[in-house]
This record gives structure tokens, sequence and C-alpha cells, in this order.
């Protein structure tokens, strides 16, 4: 026994002997925890190790970024070429380029739209949000013109522009409608309750192609045949619908979690059935519902690229008549993947985005 | 006067009156420049012309389909391809989603990150993609059938689809088909034998190696003894393609591996949200029973993760039957491009064919919602 150095309840707290803790004890618990644990380590880390470097020298290293044309990709690696030499294409599909700086005016407007939305700390939010609700509006007369702007046609849009406006047209749009369905549903009065519910149930059941063949095919045939509305707008119109009634169904749920109470407490109040809806009930159910209207979106967003079986040139419609090219005839590879990381992006930061949210409002109701 | 405007029926009556009125008219509106639409392009509506010739190719395992067949049947062919893709991709997906979501709460780092980075990858690029990836950038780059991939000399992988060797029924081989159904049978009492003791005394008995036994044991022994009646034709390489054996089309597996990988990384997401949803003190409590842990993982964590598991599983059933329908990208032959596609086009008959398959779809979500029902319905708690 060697002398007590320190006196009774004064030893200090000394760290863990190496091996018990810090990077050790980590290394040992999260990968070496058993003999199988070890094995499956080794194995992953092997695979990683001979994989991993060819992945990166495909893409990055021995890649040809700027040719003209794929006999120029001599070095073995991708061939980042066919993306590069038509990069406008794939941002704006076959918009008249001396307009560009209309589509950029409106993805930066975009972004101003968006920052009431994403951060509620936003000083004169209030304004802000007027905006953001005529944003659609001013995106319409940006990119398709008219008063005063010159008027593009609409099939000259594409490539992400295309995808974007969908998608931001789309969600825009689908809120509101999705919001009145939700209500009509709940509704007490029977006509209102029944076409809500069969109008959701009937779009929730088919697939949306069905919807966007209707478009396309039926619309015409039901209308005047003088009467001719352009494609995008048939598509934009689909879209809303079938997103309207997937909102519905997440709003309903956030309608439902309100206790009965609030409804008779806003009844008491003599408030009429919207300004109870306006004032009580929404704000409530629809901070509830956020995660939901969030991956609605996300969803919405990827149904985008649908619009190439009607024909239109989305991101994915520009990548693949770029493969049709004889000049990047077999480069499916390098153009799948570039589209695909581009969804990846968009969509990764939503649902990122949605998580945040839902630890956020979590939180607030502890 | 105005009092009446403020009554609360009156108000009521009167909206839900200017709804079904503005639907009149839209509908009257809508089926009056049908009727003048369709008279000028000279098409009579009805459904007649199901049961002309179609004169296109559409391929299906289950069917004889030549050019001569008529609307009605590139209809069923759809609906048979439909059906098969769906249900194949629910079985794949339901699998591989599983597996993903428990791998995802693995005590390895490694193995959780890296099923972490597939699983957001997979599920945040839209279907289609997936779809046409698998088309276009794997079958379609798989070497030509002169230089297939070449299995053991029996399974043949190429960019003309997967080959492999098919069974040919002789005499005998209906007895093997009575061995397996009396298996089954014999099974279920058995399962419910073993069952009714295990409440009676306690004692548990193998109920999953006989059953494995009798199921696979029984046709097999029945196999032997019948002088082997099932021969197998391998599949023979002739001219540009092979002849001989099964064949699934590159059209089909992309669409299906598309379509279950894309599903089976939301699948994942739901297990792993359900597993963890079960509270802590459940685990604890059953580790406690002095029973092993995978014995606590199939009586306590997992009845109770398949309650939160099963509604949002069965949404993403419904998702992946729907999302077959982007076979038209990849020319596949389902309902959406046989009478949604080429027969609409041929024959003019928007309205018809349009309702027709927005009807199956319909139907096929209600078949598939009303047994996810019963499945949801026997997972529930059971309250007292």
């Amino acid at each position: 026994m060697n002398k007590l150095q320190y006196k009774i309840g004064e030893h200090p707290n000394l760290p863990a002997p190496k091996t018990q803790g810090g990077i050790f004890k980590a290394i040992r618990n999260n990968l070496f925890s058993t003999w199988y644990d070890s094995i499956i380590t080794i194995i992953l880390i092997y695979l990683l190790l001979s994989y991993l470097p060819m992945a990166l020298d495909w893409l990055f290293f021995s890649a040809d970024f700027f040719v003209d044309k794929r006999s120029q990709c001599t070095s073995g690696g991708a061939c980042w070429g066919v993306i590069t030499a038509r990069f406008p294409q794939y941002l704006y599909g076959f918009y008249p380029p001396e307009l560009y700086w209309r589509p950029n005016l409106a993805s930066l407007l975009l972004l101003v739209a968006l920052a009431p939305i994403l951060y509620s700390k936003i000083s004169y939010r209030k304004y802000f949000l007027m905006f953001s609700m005529t944003y659609p509006l001013i995106a319409f007369w940006l990119l398709w013109g008219g008063f005063g702007l010159v008027p593009v046609e609409s099939e000259k849009m594409g490539g992400l522009l295309l995808t974007l406006t969908l998608g931001v047209m789309g969600i825009a749009l689908s809120l509101p409608i999705g919001i009145l369905l939700a209500l009509g549903r709940r509704s007490k009065m029977p006509a209102i309750r029944l076409f809500s519910t069969i109008f959701i149930e009937l779009i929730r059941g088919v697939p949306m192609i069905t919807l966007l063949f209707m478009a396309t095919v039926l619309l015409p045939l039901f209308l005047p045949s003088d009467v001719i509305i352009d494609q995008l707008i048939r598509v934009i119109f689909i879209i809303v619908i079938f997103a309207s009634a997937y909102m519905a169904e997440v709003i309903r749920g956030g309608l439902q979690s309100i206790r009965k109470g609030q409804y008779e407490a806003s009844d008491v109040m003599g408030l009429s059935y919207w300004q109870s809806m306006r004032l009580i009930i929404l704000p409530q159910a629809l901070k509830i519902s956020i995660p939901g209207i969030v991956n609605s979106f996300i969803s919405l967003f990827k149904d985008t690229t649908l619009v190439i079986i009607v024909g239109m040139f989305d991101l994915l419609g520009v990548g693949r008549a770029a493969l049709s090219n004889r000049e990047w005839i077999g480069l499916a590879n390098e153009v799948y993947m570039f589209i695909a990381v581009v969804f990846f992006v968009f969509c990764y930061l939503m649902s990122r985005y949605s998580l945040h949210l839902e630890r956020r409002l979590s939180r607030s109701y502890k | 006067m105005f009092d009446i405007f403020y009554n609360k029926k009156f108000r009521s009556i009167a909206s839900q009156f200017t709804l079904i009125l503005f639907l009149v008219v839209v509908f009257y509106y809508f089926i009056n420049n049908a009727i003048i639409n369709l008279d000028r392009l000279g098409i009579t509506s009805g459904f007649d012309f199901l049961f002309s010739r179609a004169g296109y190719d559409a391929y299906s395992p289950f069917f004889k389909f030549t050019s001569d067949s008529l609307h009605i049947d590139a209809y069923f062919v759809g609906l048979l391809n439909t059906l098969s893709v769906s249900i194949l991709g629910i079985f794949i997906a339901t699998i591989l989603g599983f597996i993903m979501g428990v791998l995802r709460l693995s005590n390895n780092w490694l193995v959780s990150k890296l099923v972490y980075l597939v699983v957001e990858f997979k599920r945040n690029v839209p279907v289609l993609i997936w779809i046409i990836i698998w088309y276009f950038g794997v079958f379609l780059q798989l070497p030509s059938a002169k230089k297939a991939i070449n299995i053991n000399d029996s399974i043949f992988i190429s960019n003309r689809g997967l080959y492999f060797p098919s069974p040919v029924f002789s005499e005998g081989a209906i007895a093997i088909l009575i061995a397996f159904i009396g298996a089954i049978i014999i099974n279920f009492f058995y399962v419910k034998r073993a069952k009714k003791i295990h409440i009676k005394t306690g004692k548990q008995s193998p109920i999953f190696l006989v059953s494995l036994l009798l199921i696979i044991g029984l046709p097999v022994v029945t196999y032997f003894v019948t002088n082997q009646p099932i021969e197998w034709v391998i599949p023979e390489l002739k001219g540009f393609n092979f002849k001989g054996g099964m064949a699934l089309k590159p059209e089909f597996v992309a669409l299906l591996m598309g379509l279950a990988v894309y599903t089976s990384a939301h699948i994942a997401e739901i297990v792993r949200a359900g597993i963890l949803s079960v509270p802590k003190g459940q685990i604890e409590a059953g580790m406690s029973f002095n029973i092993t842990r995978n014995q606590m993982m199939k009586m306590v964590v997992i009845p109770q993760a398949l309650r939160l598991i099963i509604p949002p599983l069965t949404s993403q059933y419904l998702n992946l039957m729907k999302n077959s329908s982007l076979a038209v990208a990849v020319g596949y032959m389902d309902l959406t491009a046989t009478t949604g596609g080429i027969t609409l086009n041929q024959t003019g008959q928007a309205i018809e064919c349009i309702l027709m398959i927005m009807g199956t779809y319909l139907l096929l979500s209600l078949l598939i919602s009303a047994i996810m029902n019963y499945v949801n319905k026997k997972v529930q708690l059971v309250e007292r």
C-alpha cells in the first residue's frame, strides 16, 4: 500500500486510462464491439479503400471537364463535356440567351420570397410575406413576358428552369387549394364534404401519369376547338391538382389534432367560421403539419420529372436530348449521375429543413 | 329583410347549392364540347373498339399476345404486367427496406453511416430517374447476347435480358404439386397443435424448423421418388438472341429494380422510425425476462413497432403500384402503355381509355388498401 497522497474526499477526478476512454473507446464501441462487428468493419474498410480511389479517379482526377465532342475525351475518366458544353441548356432549356436576365432575376427574387418563410426572425416580416404572396405572379410575368416584356413561348422553357417553375408554381398554388379541400372534407355541409372527399380520393387513387395524359389528350376534347390552352399551363394545372389532394390529407391530419375546445372557444368568442379558421384553428393546424407539408413539397418536386413523358424538356428531358445527339452518344452514366445529384441536392436540403422544423416545433410543444 | 343572409341554415343550403350548380354547369359545358369535338373527329363513343384488332406487339409471359389480338387482350396484358411488376416490387422493396431499416440502427458506426448515405441518395432522387438509370445506365450497357455473362452455363445476363432455365413438366410432375399443397395443409395443423400445447403446458415446439422441412422437404422427396419428372430447358444462343428457357426482359427488370430500390429507401425510414418509437423501458423490461435478445425483439419490440409501421407502409405500397405506370419511360407494356398509350393513340377513344385505366388503378388502390387494413387490424393493440 502506498501512502495516501490526498486527504479523504479531496481526490481529484482523474481521466480514464487511455484505452478505456476518448478515441480508443469510441472506436472500439462503434466499430469493433463484437467479433462479427470487427469482421464487417474490416471488410467494409477494405472495400472502401479499394473502390473509393477508383471512383474518385473516374469522377474527377482523370475526367475531361471541358471538351466539345466525345471523341476528345481521351483520359479514360468521366467525360463531363456532355454537361459543360451545353450547360446553359441544362439551366434554361431553349430560353433566348439575350433574355437570361429574366429567369436569373426571378430566381434571385425567389430567394427574397423564401426568406420570410424560412426565417421567422426577419425584421419587417409582414411586408416580406406580402411580397412572397405575390411572387408567383411576378415570376409568371418575368418568365412569360407580356405587359412590356418580350413574350417567350412556353416551349422555349426547359432544363432546371422548367423543373423549378413547375415545382415552385405547384407548391405555391397547391397549398391554398389543399387547405380549402381539407376544410371542405371536414365541413358540416354534406354536398361540400362529399365533393372534397371524392375529389381527394379520386386523385390520390390514380397515378400522376394518367392525369397528365388527361391534360394532354382529354382536356382539348372537353374545350371548344378554338380554345387552345398552353401546354405548360395545363401541366401546371395538373401538378397543382395532384399535389393539393395530397396536401389536403396532410392538413386534415393537422386539423384533426386540434382539440375540440379550440373550436368551442372560438365559437364562444362570436367569431364567424372563416374568422375562427383564419385566426384560431389554421395557425395551429398548419404549424403542426409543416413537416408533412414540406415532405409533400419534396415529392411534388420529384414528380415534376414526369413531364418528360408528355414531351416537355425539363432537366431530365434536356439530358436525354443531349444523349441522343451523335456527338455525345453513350455517355448515359455522366448525364444521369449529374441529374441525380442535382435532384438530390434540392430534395436533401428540403428534407433537412423539414427535420429541423420538426425538432424546433416539438421543442416548442414541450 | 337581409336577415335571411345571416341565417346559418340558409347560408349552408345556398353555398351547397352554388357548388352543385357550378359542377353541373362545368360538366354540361365539358360534355357538350366533347360531343361536338368527337362528332367533328368522327369518333363514335362506346366500348366497341375493345373488340377490334389491336395490331401491335405487347410482351407478356403469361399470355399469348400476337398482332392479331384484340384491344381488350392488350388491356389484360397490361393489367397482368402492372400486377406482376407491382407485386414483385412490393415483395423486394419490403425485404430490402426492412434490412436497411434495421442496419441503419446498427451499433457499427460505419454500417449505419453507409446505409444512411445509401438511403438518403435513393429516396431523394426521383423514381423516374432511377428507372431510367437502371434501364439505360445498367441494362442496355450490359454485353450483347453473344458475349453474355454466363453463370454456371445456365443463367445468361445480357442486354437482351435475363435468361434462365425453364422447367418442363412431364406426367409425374403433378405429384410434386400435390406434395407441396399437402405439406402446407399438414403444416397448418401442426402449427395449430403446437400453439395449443404451448398455451396449455408452456412447452415450445420447433415450429420454424418443422415447417421448413415439411414445405421444402416433402416436394423434394417426391421429386426423387417419382423419378425426376421435371426437365430443365437451358437457354441457347441462336443468332442474335437466346432461345428456350425463361426470360426476364430488361425493361421489366429495370422497372422492377427502379421501383423496388426507390421504395425500399422509404420503407427503411419507416421501419427505423417504427423501431425507434418503442420506448426504452419496453426493451429493458423485455430483457429482464431472461430471454435472448432475438426473442425479445420478436416478442416485445417488433409487435409494437409494427403498429406504427403498417399505416405508412400501406401508402408506400400504393405509391409503388401507382409509380409502376412509369413503365412508359422504358417501354414496358403495362396498363398505361397498352390501353393508355398505343390503344388510345390508335383508336382515338381517349375518354374511354383514360376512364378504363383510371378505374383500374382506383380498384387496385382499393384492393391494396383493403388488404393492408386487414393486416393493420391484426397488429393493432387489442384492448380489454
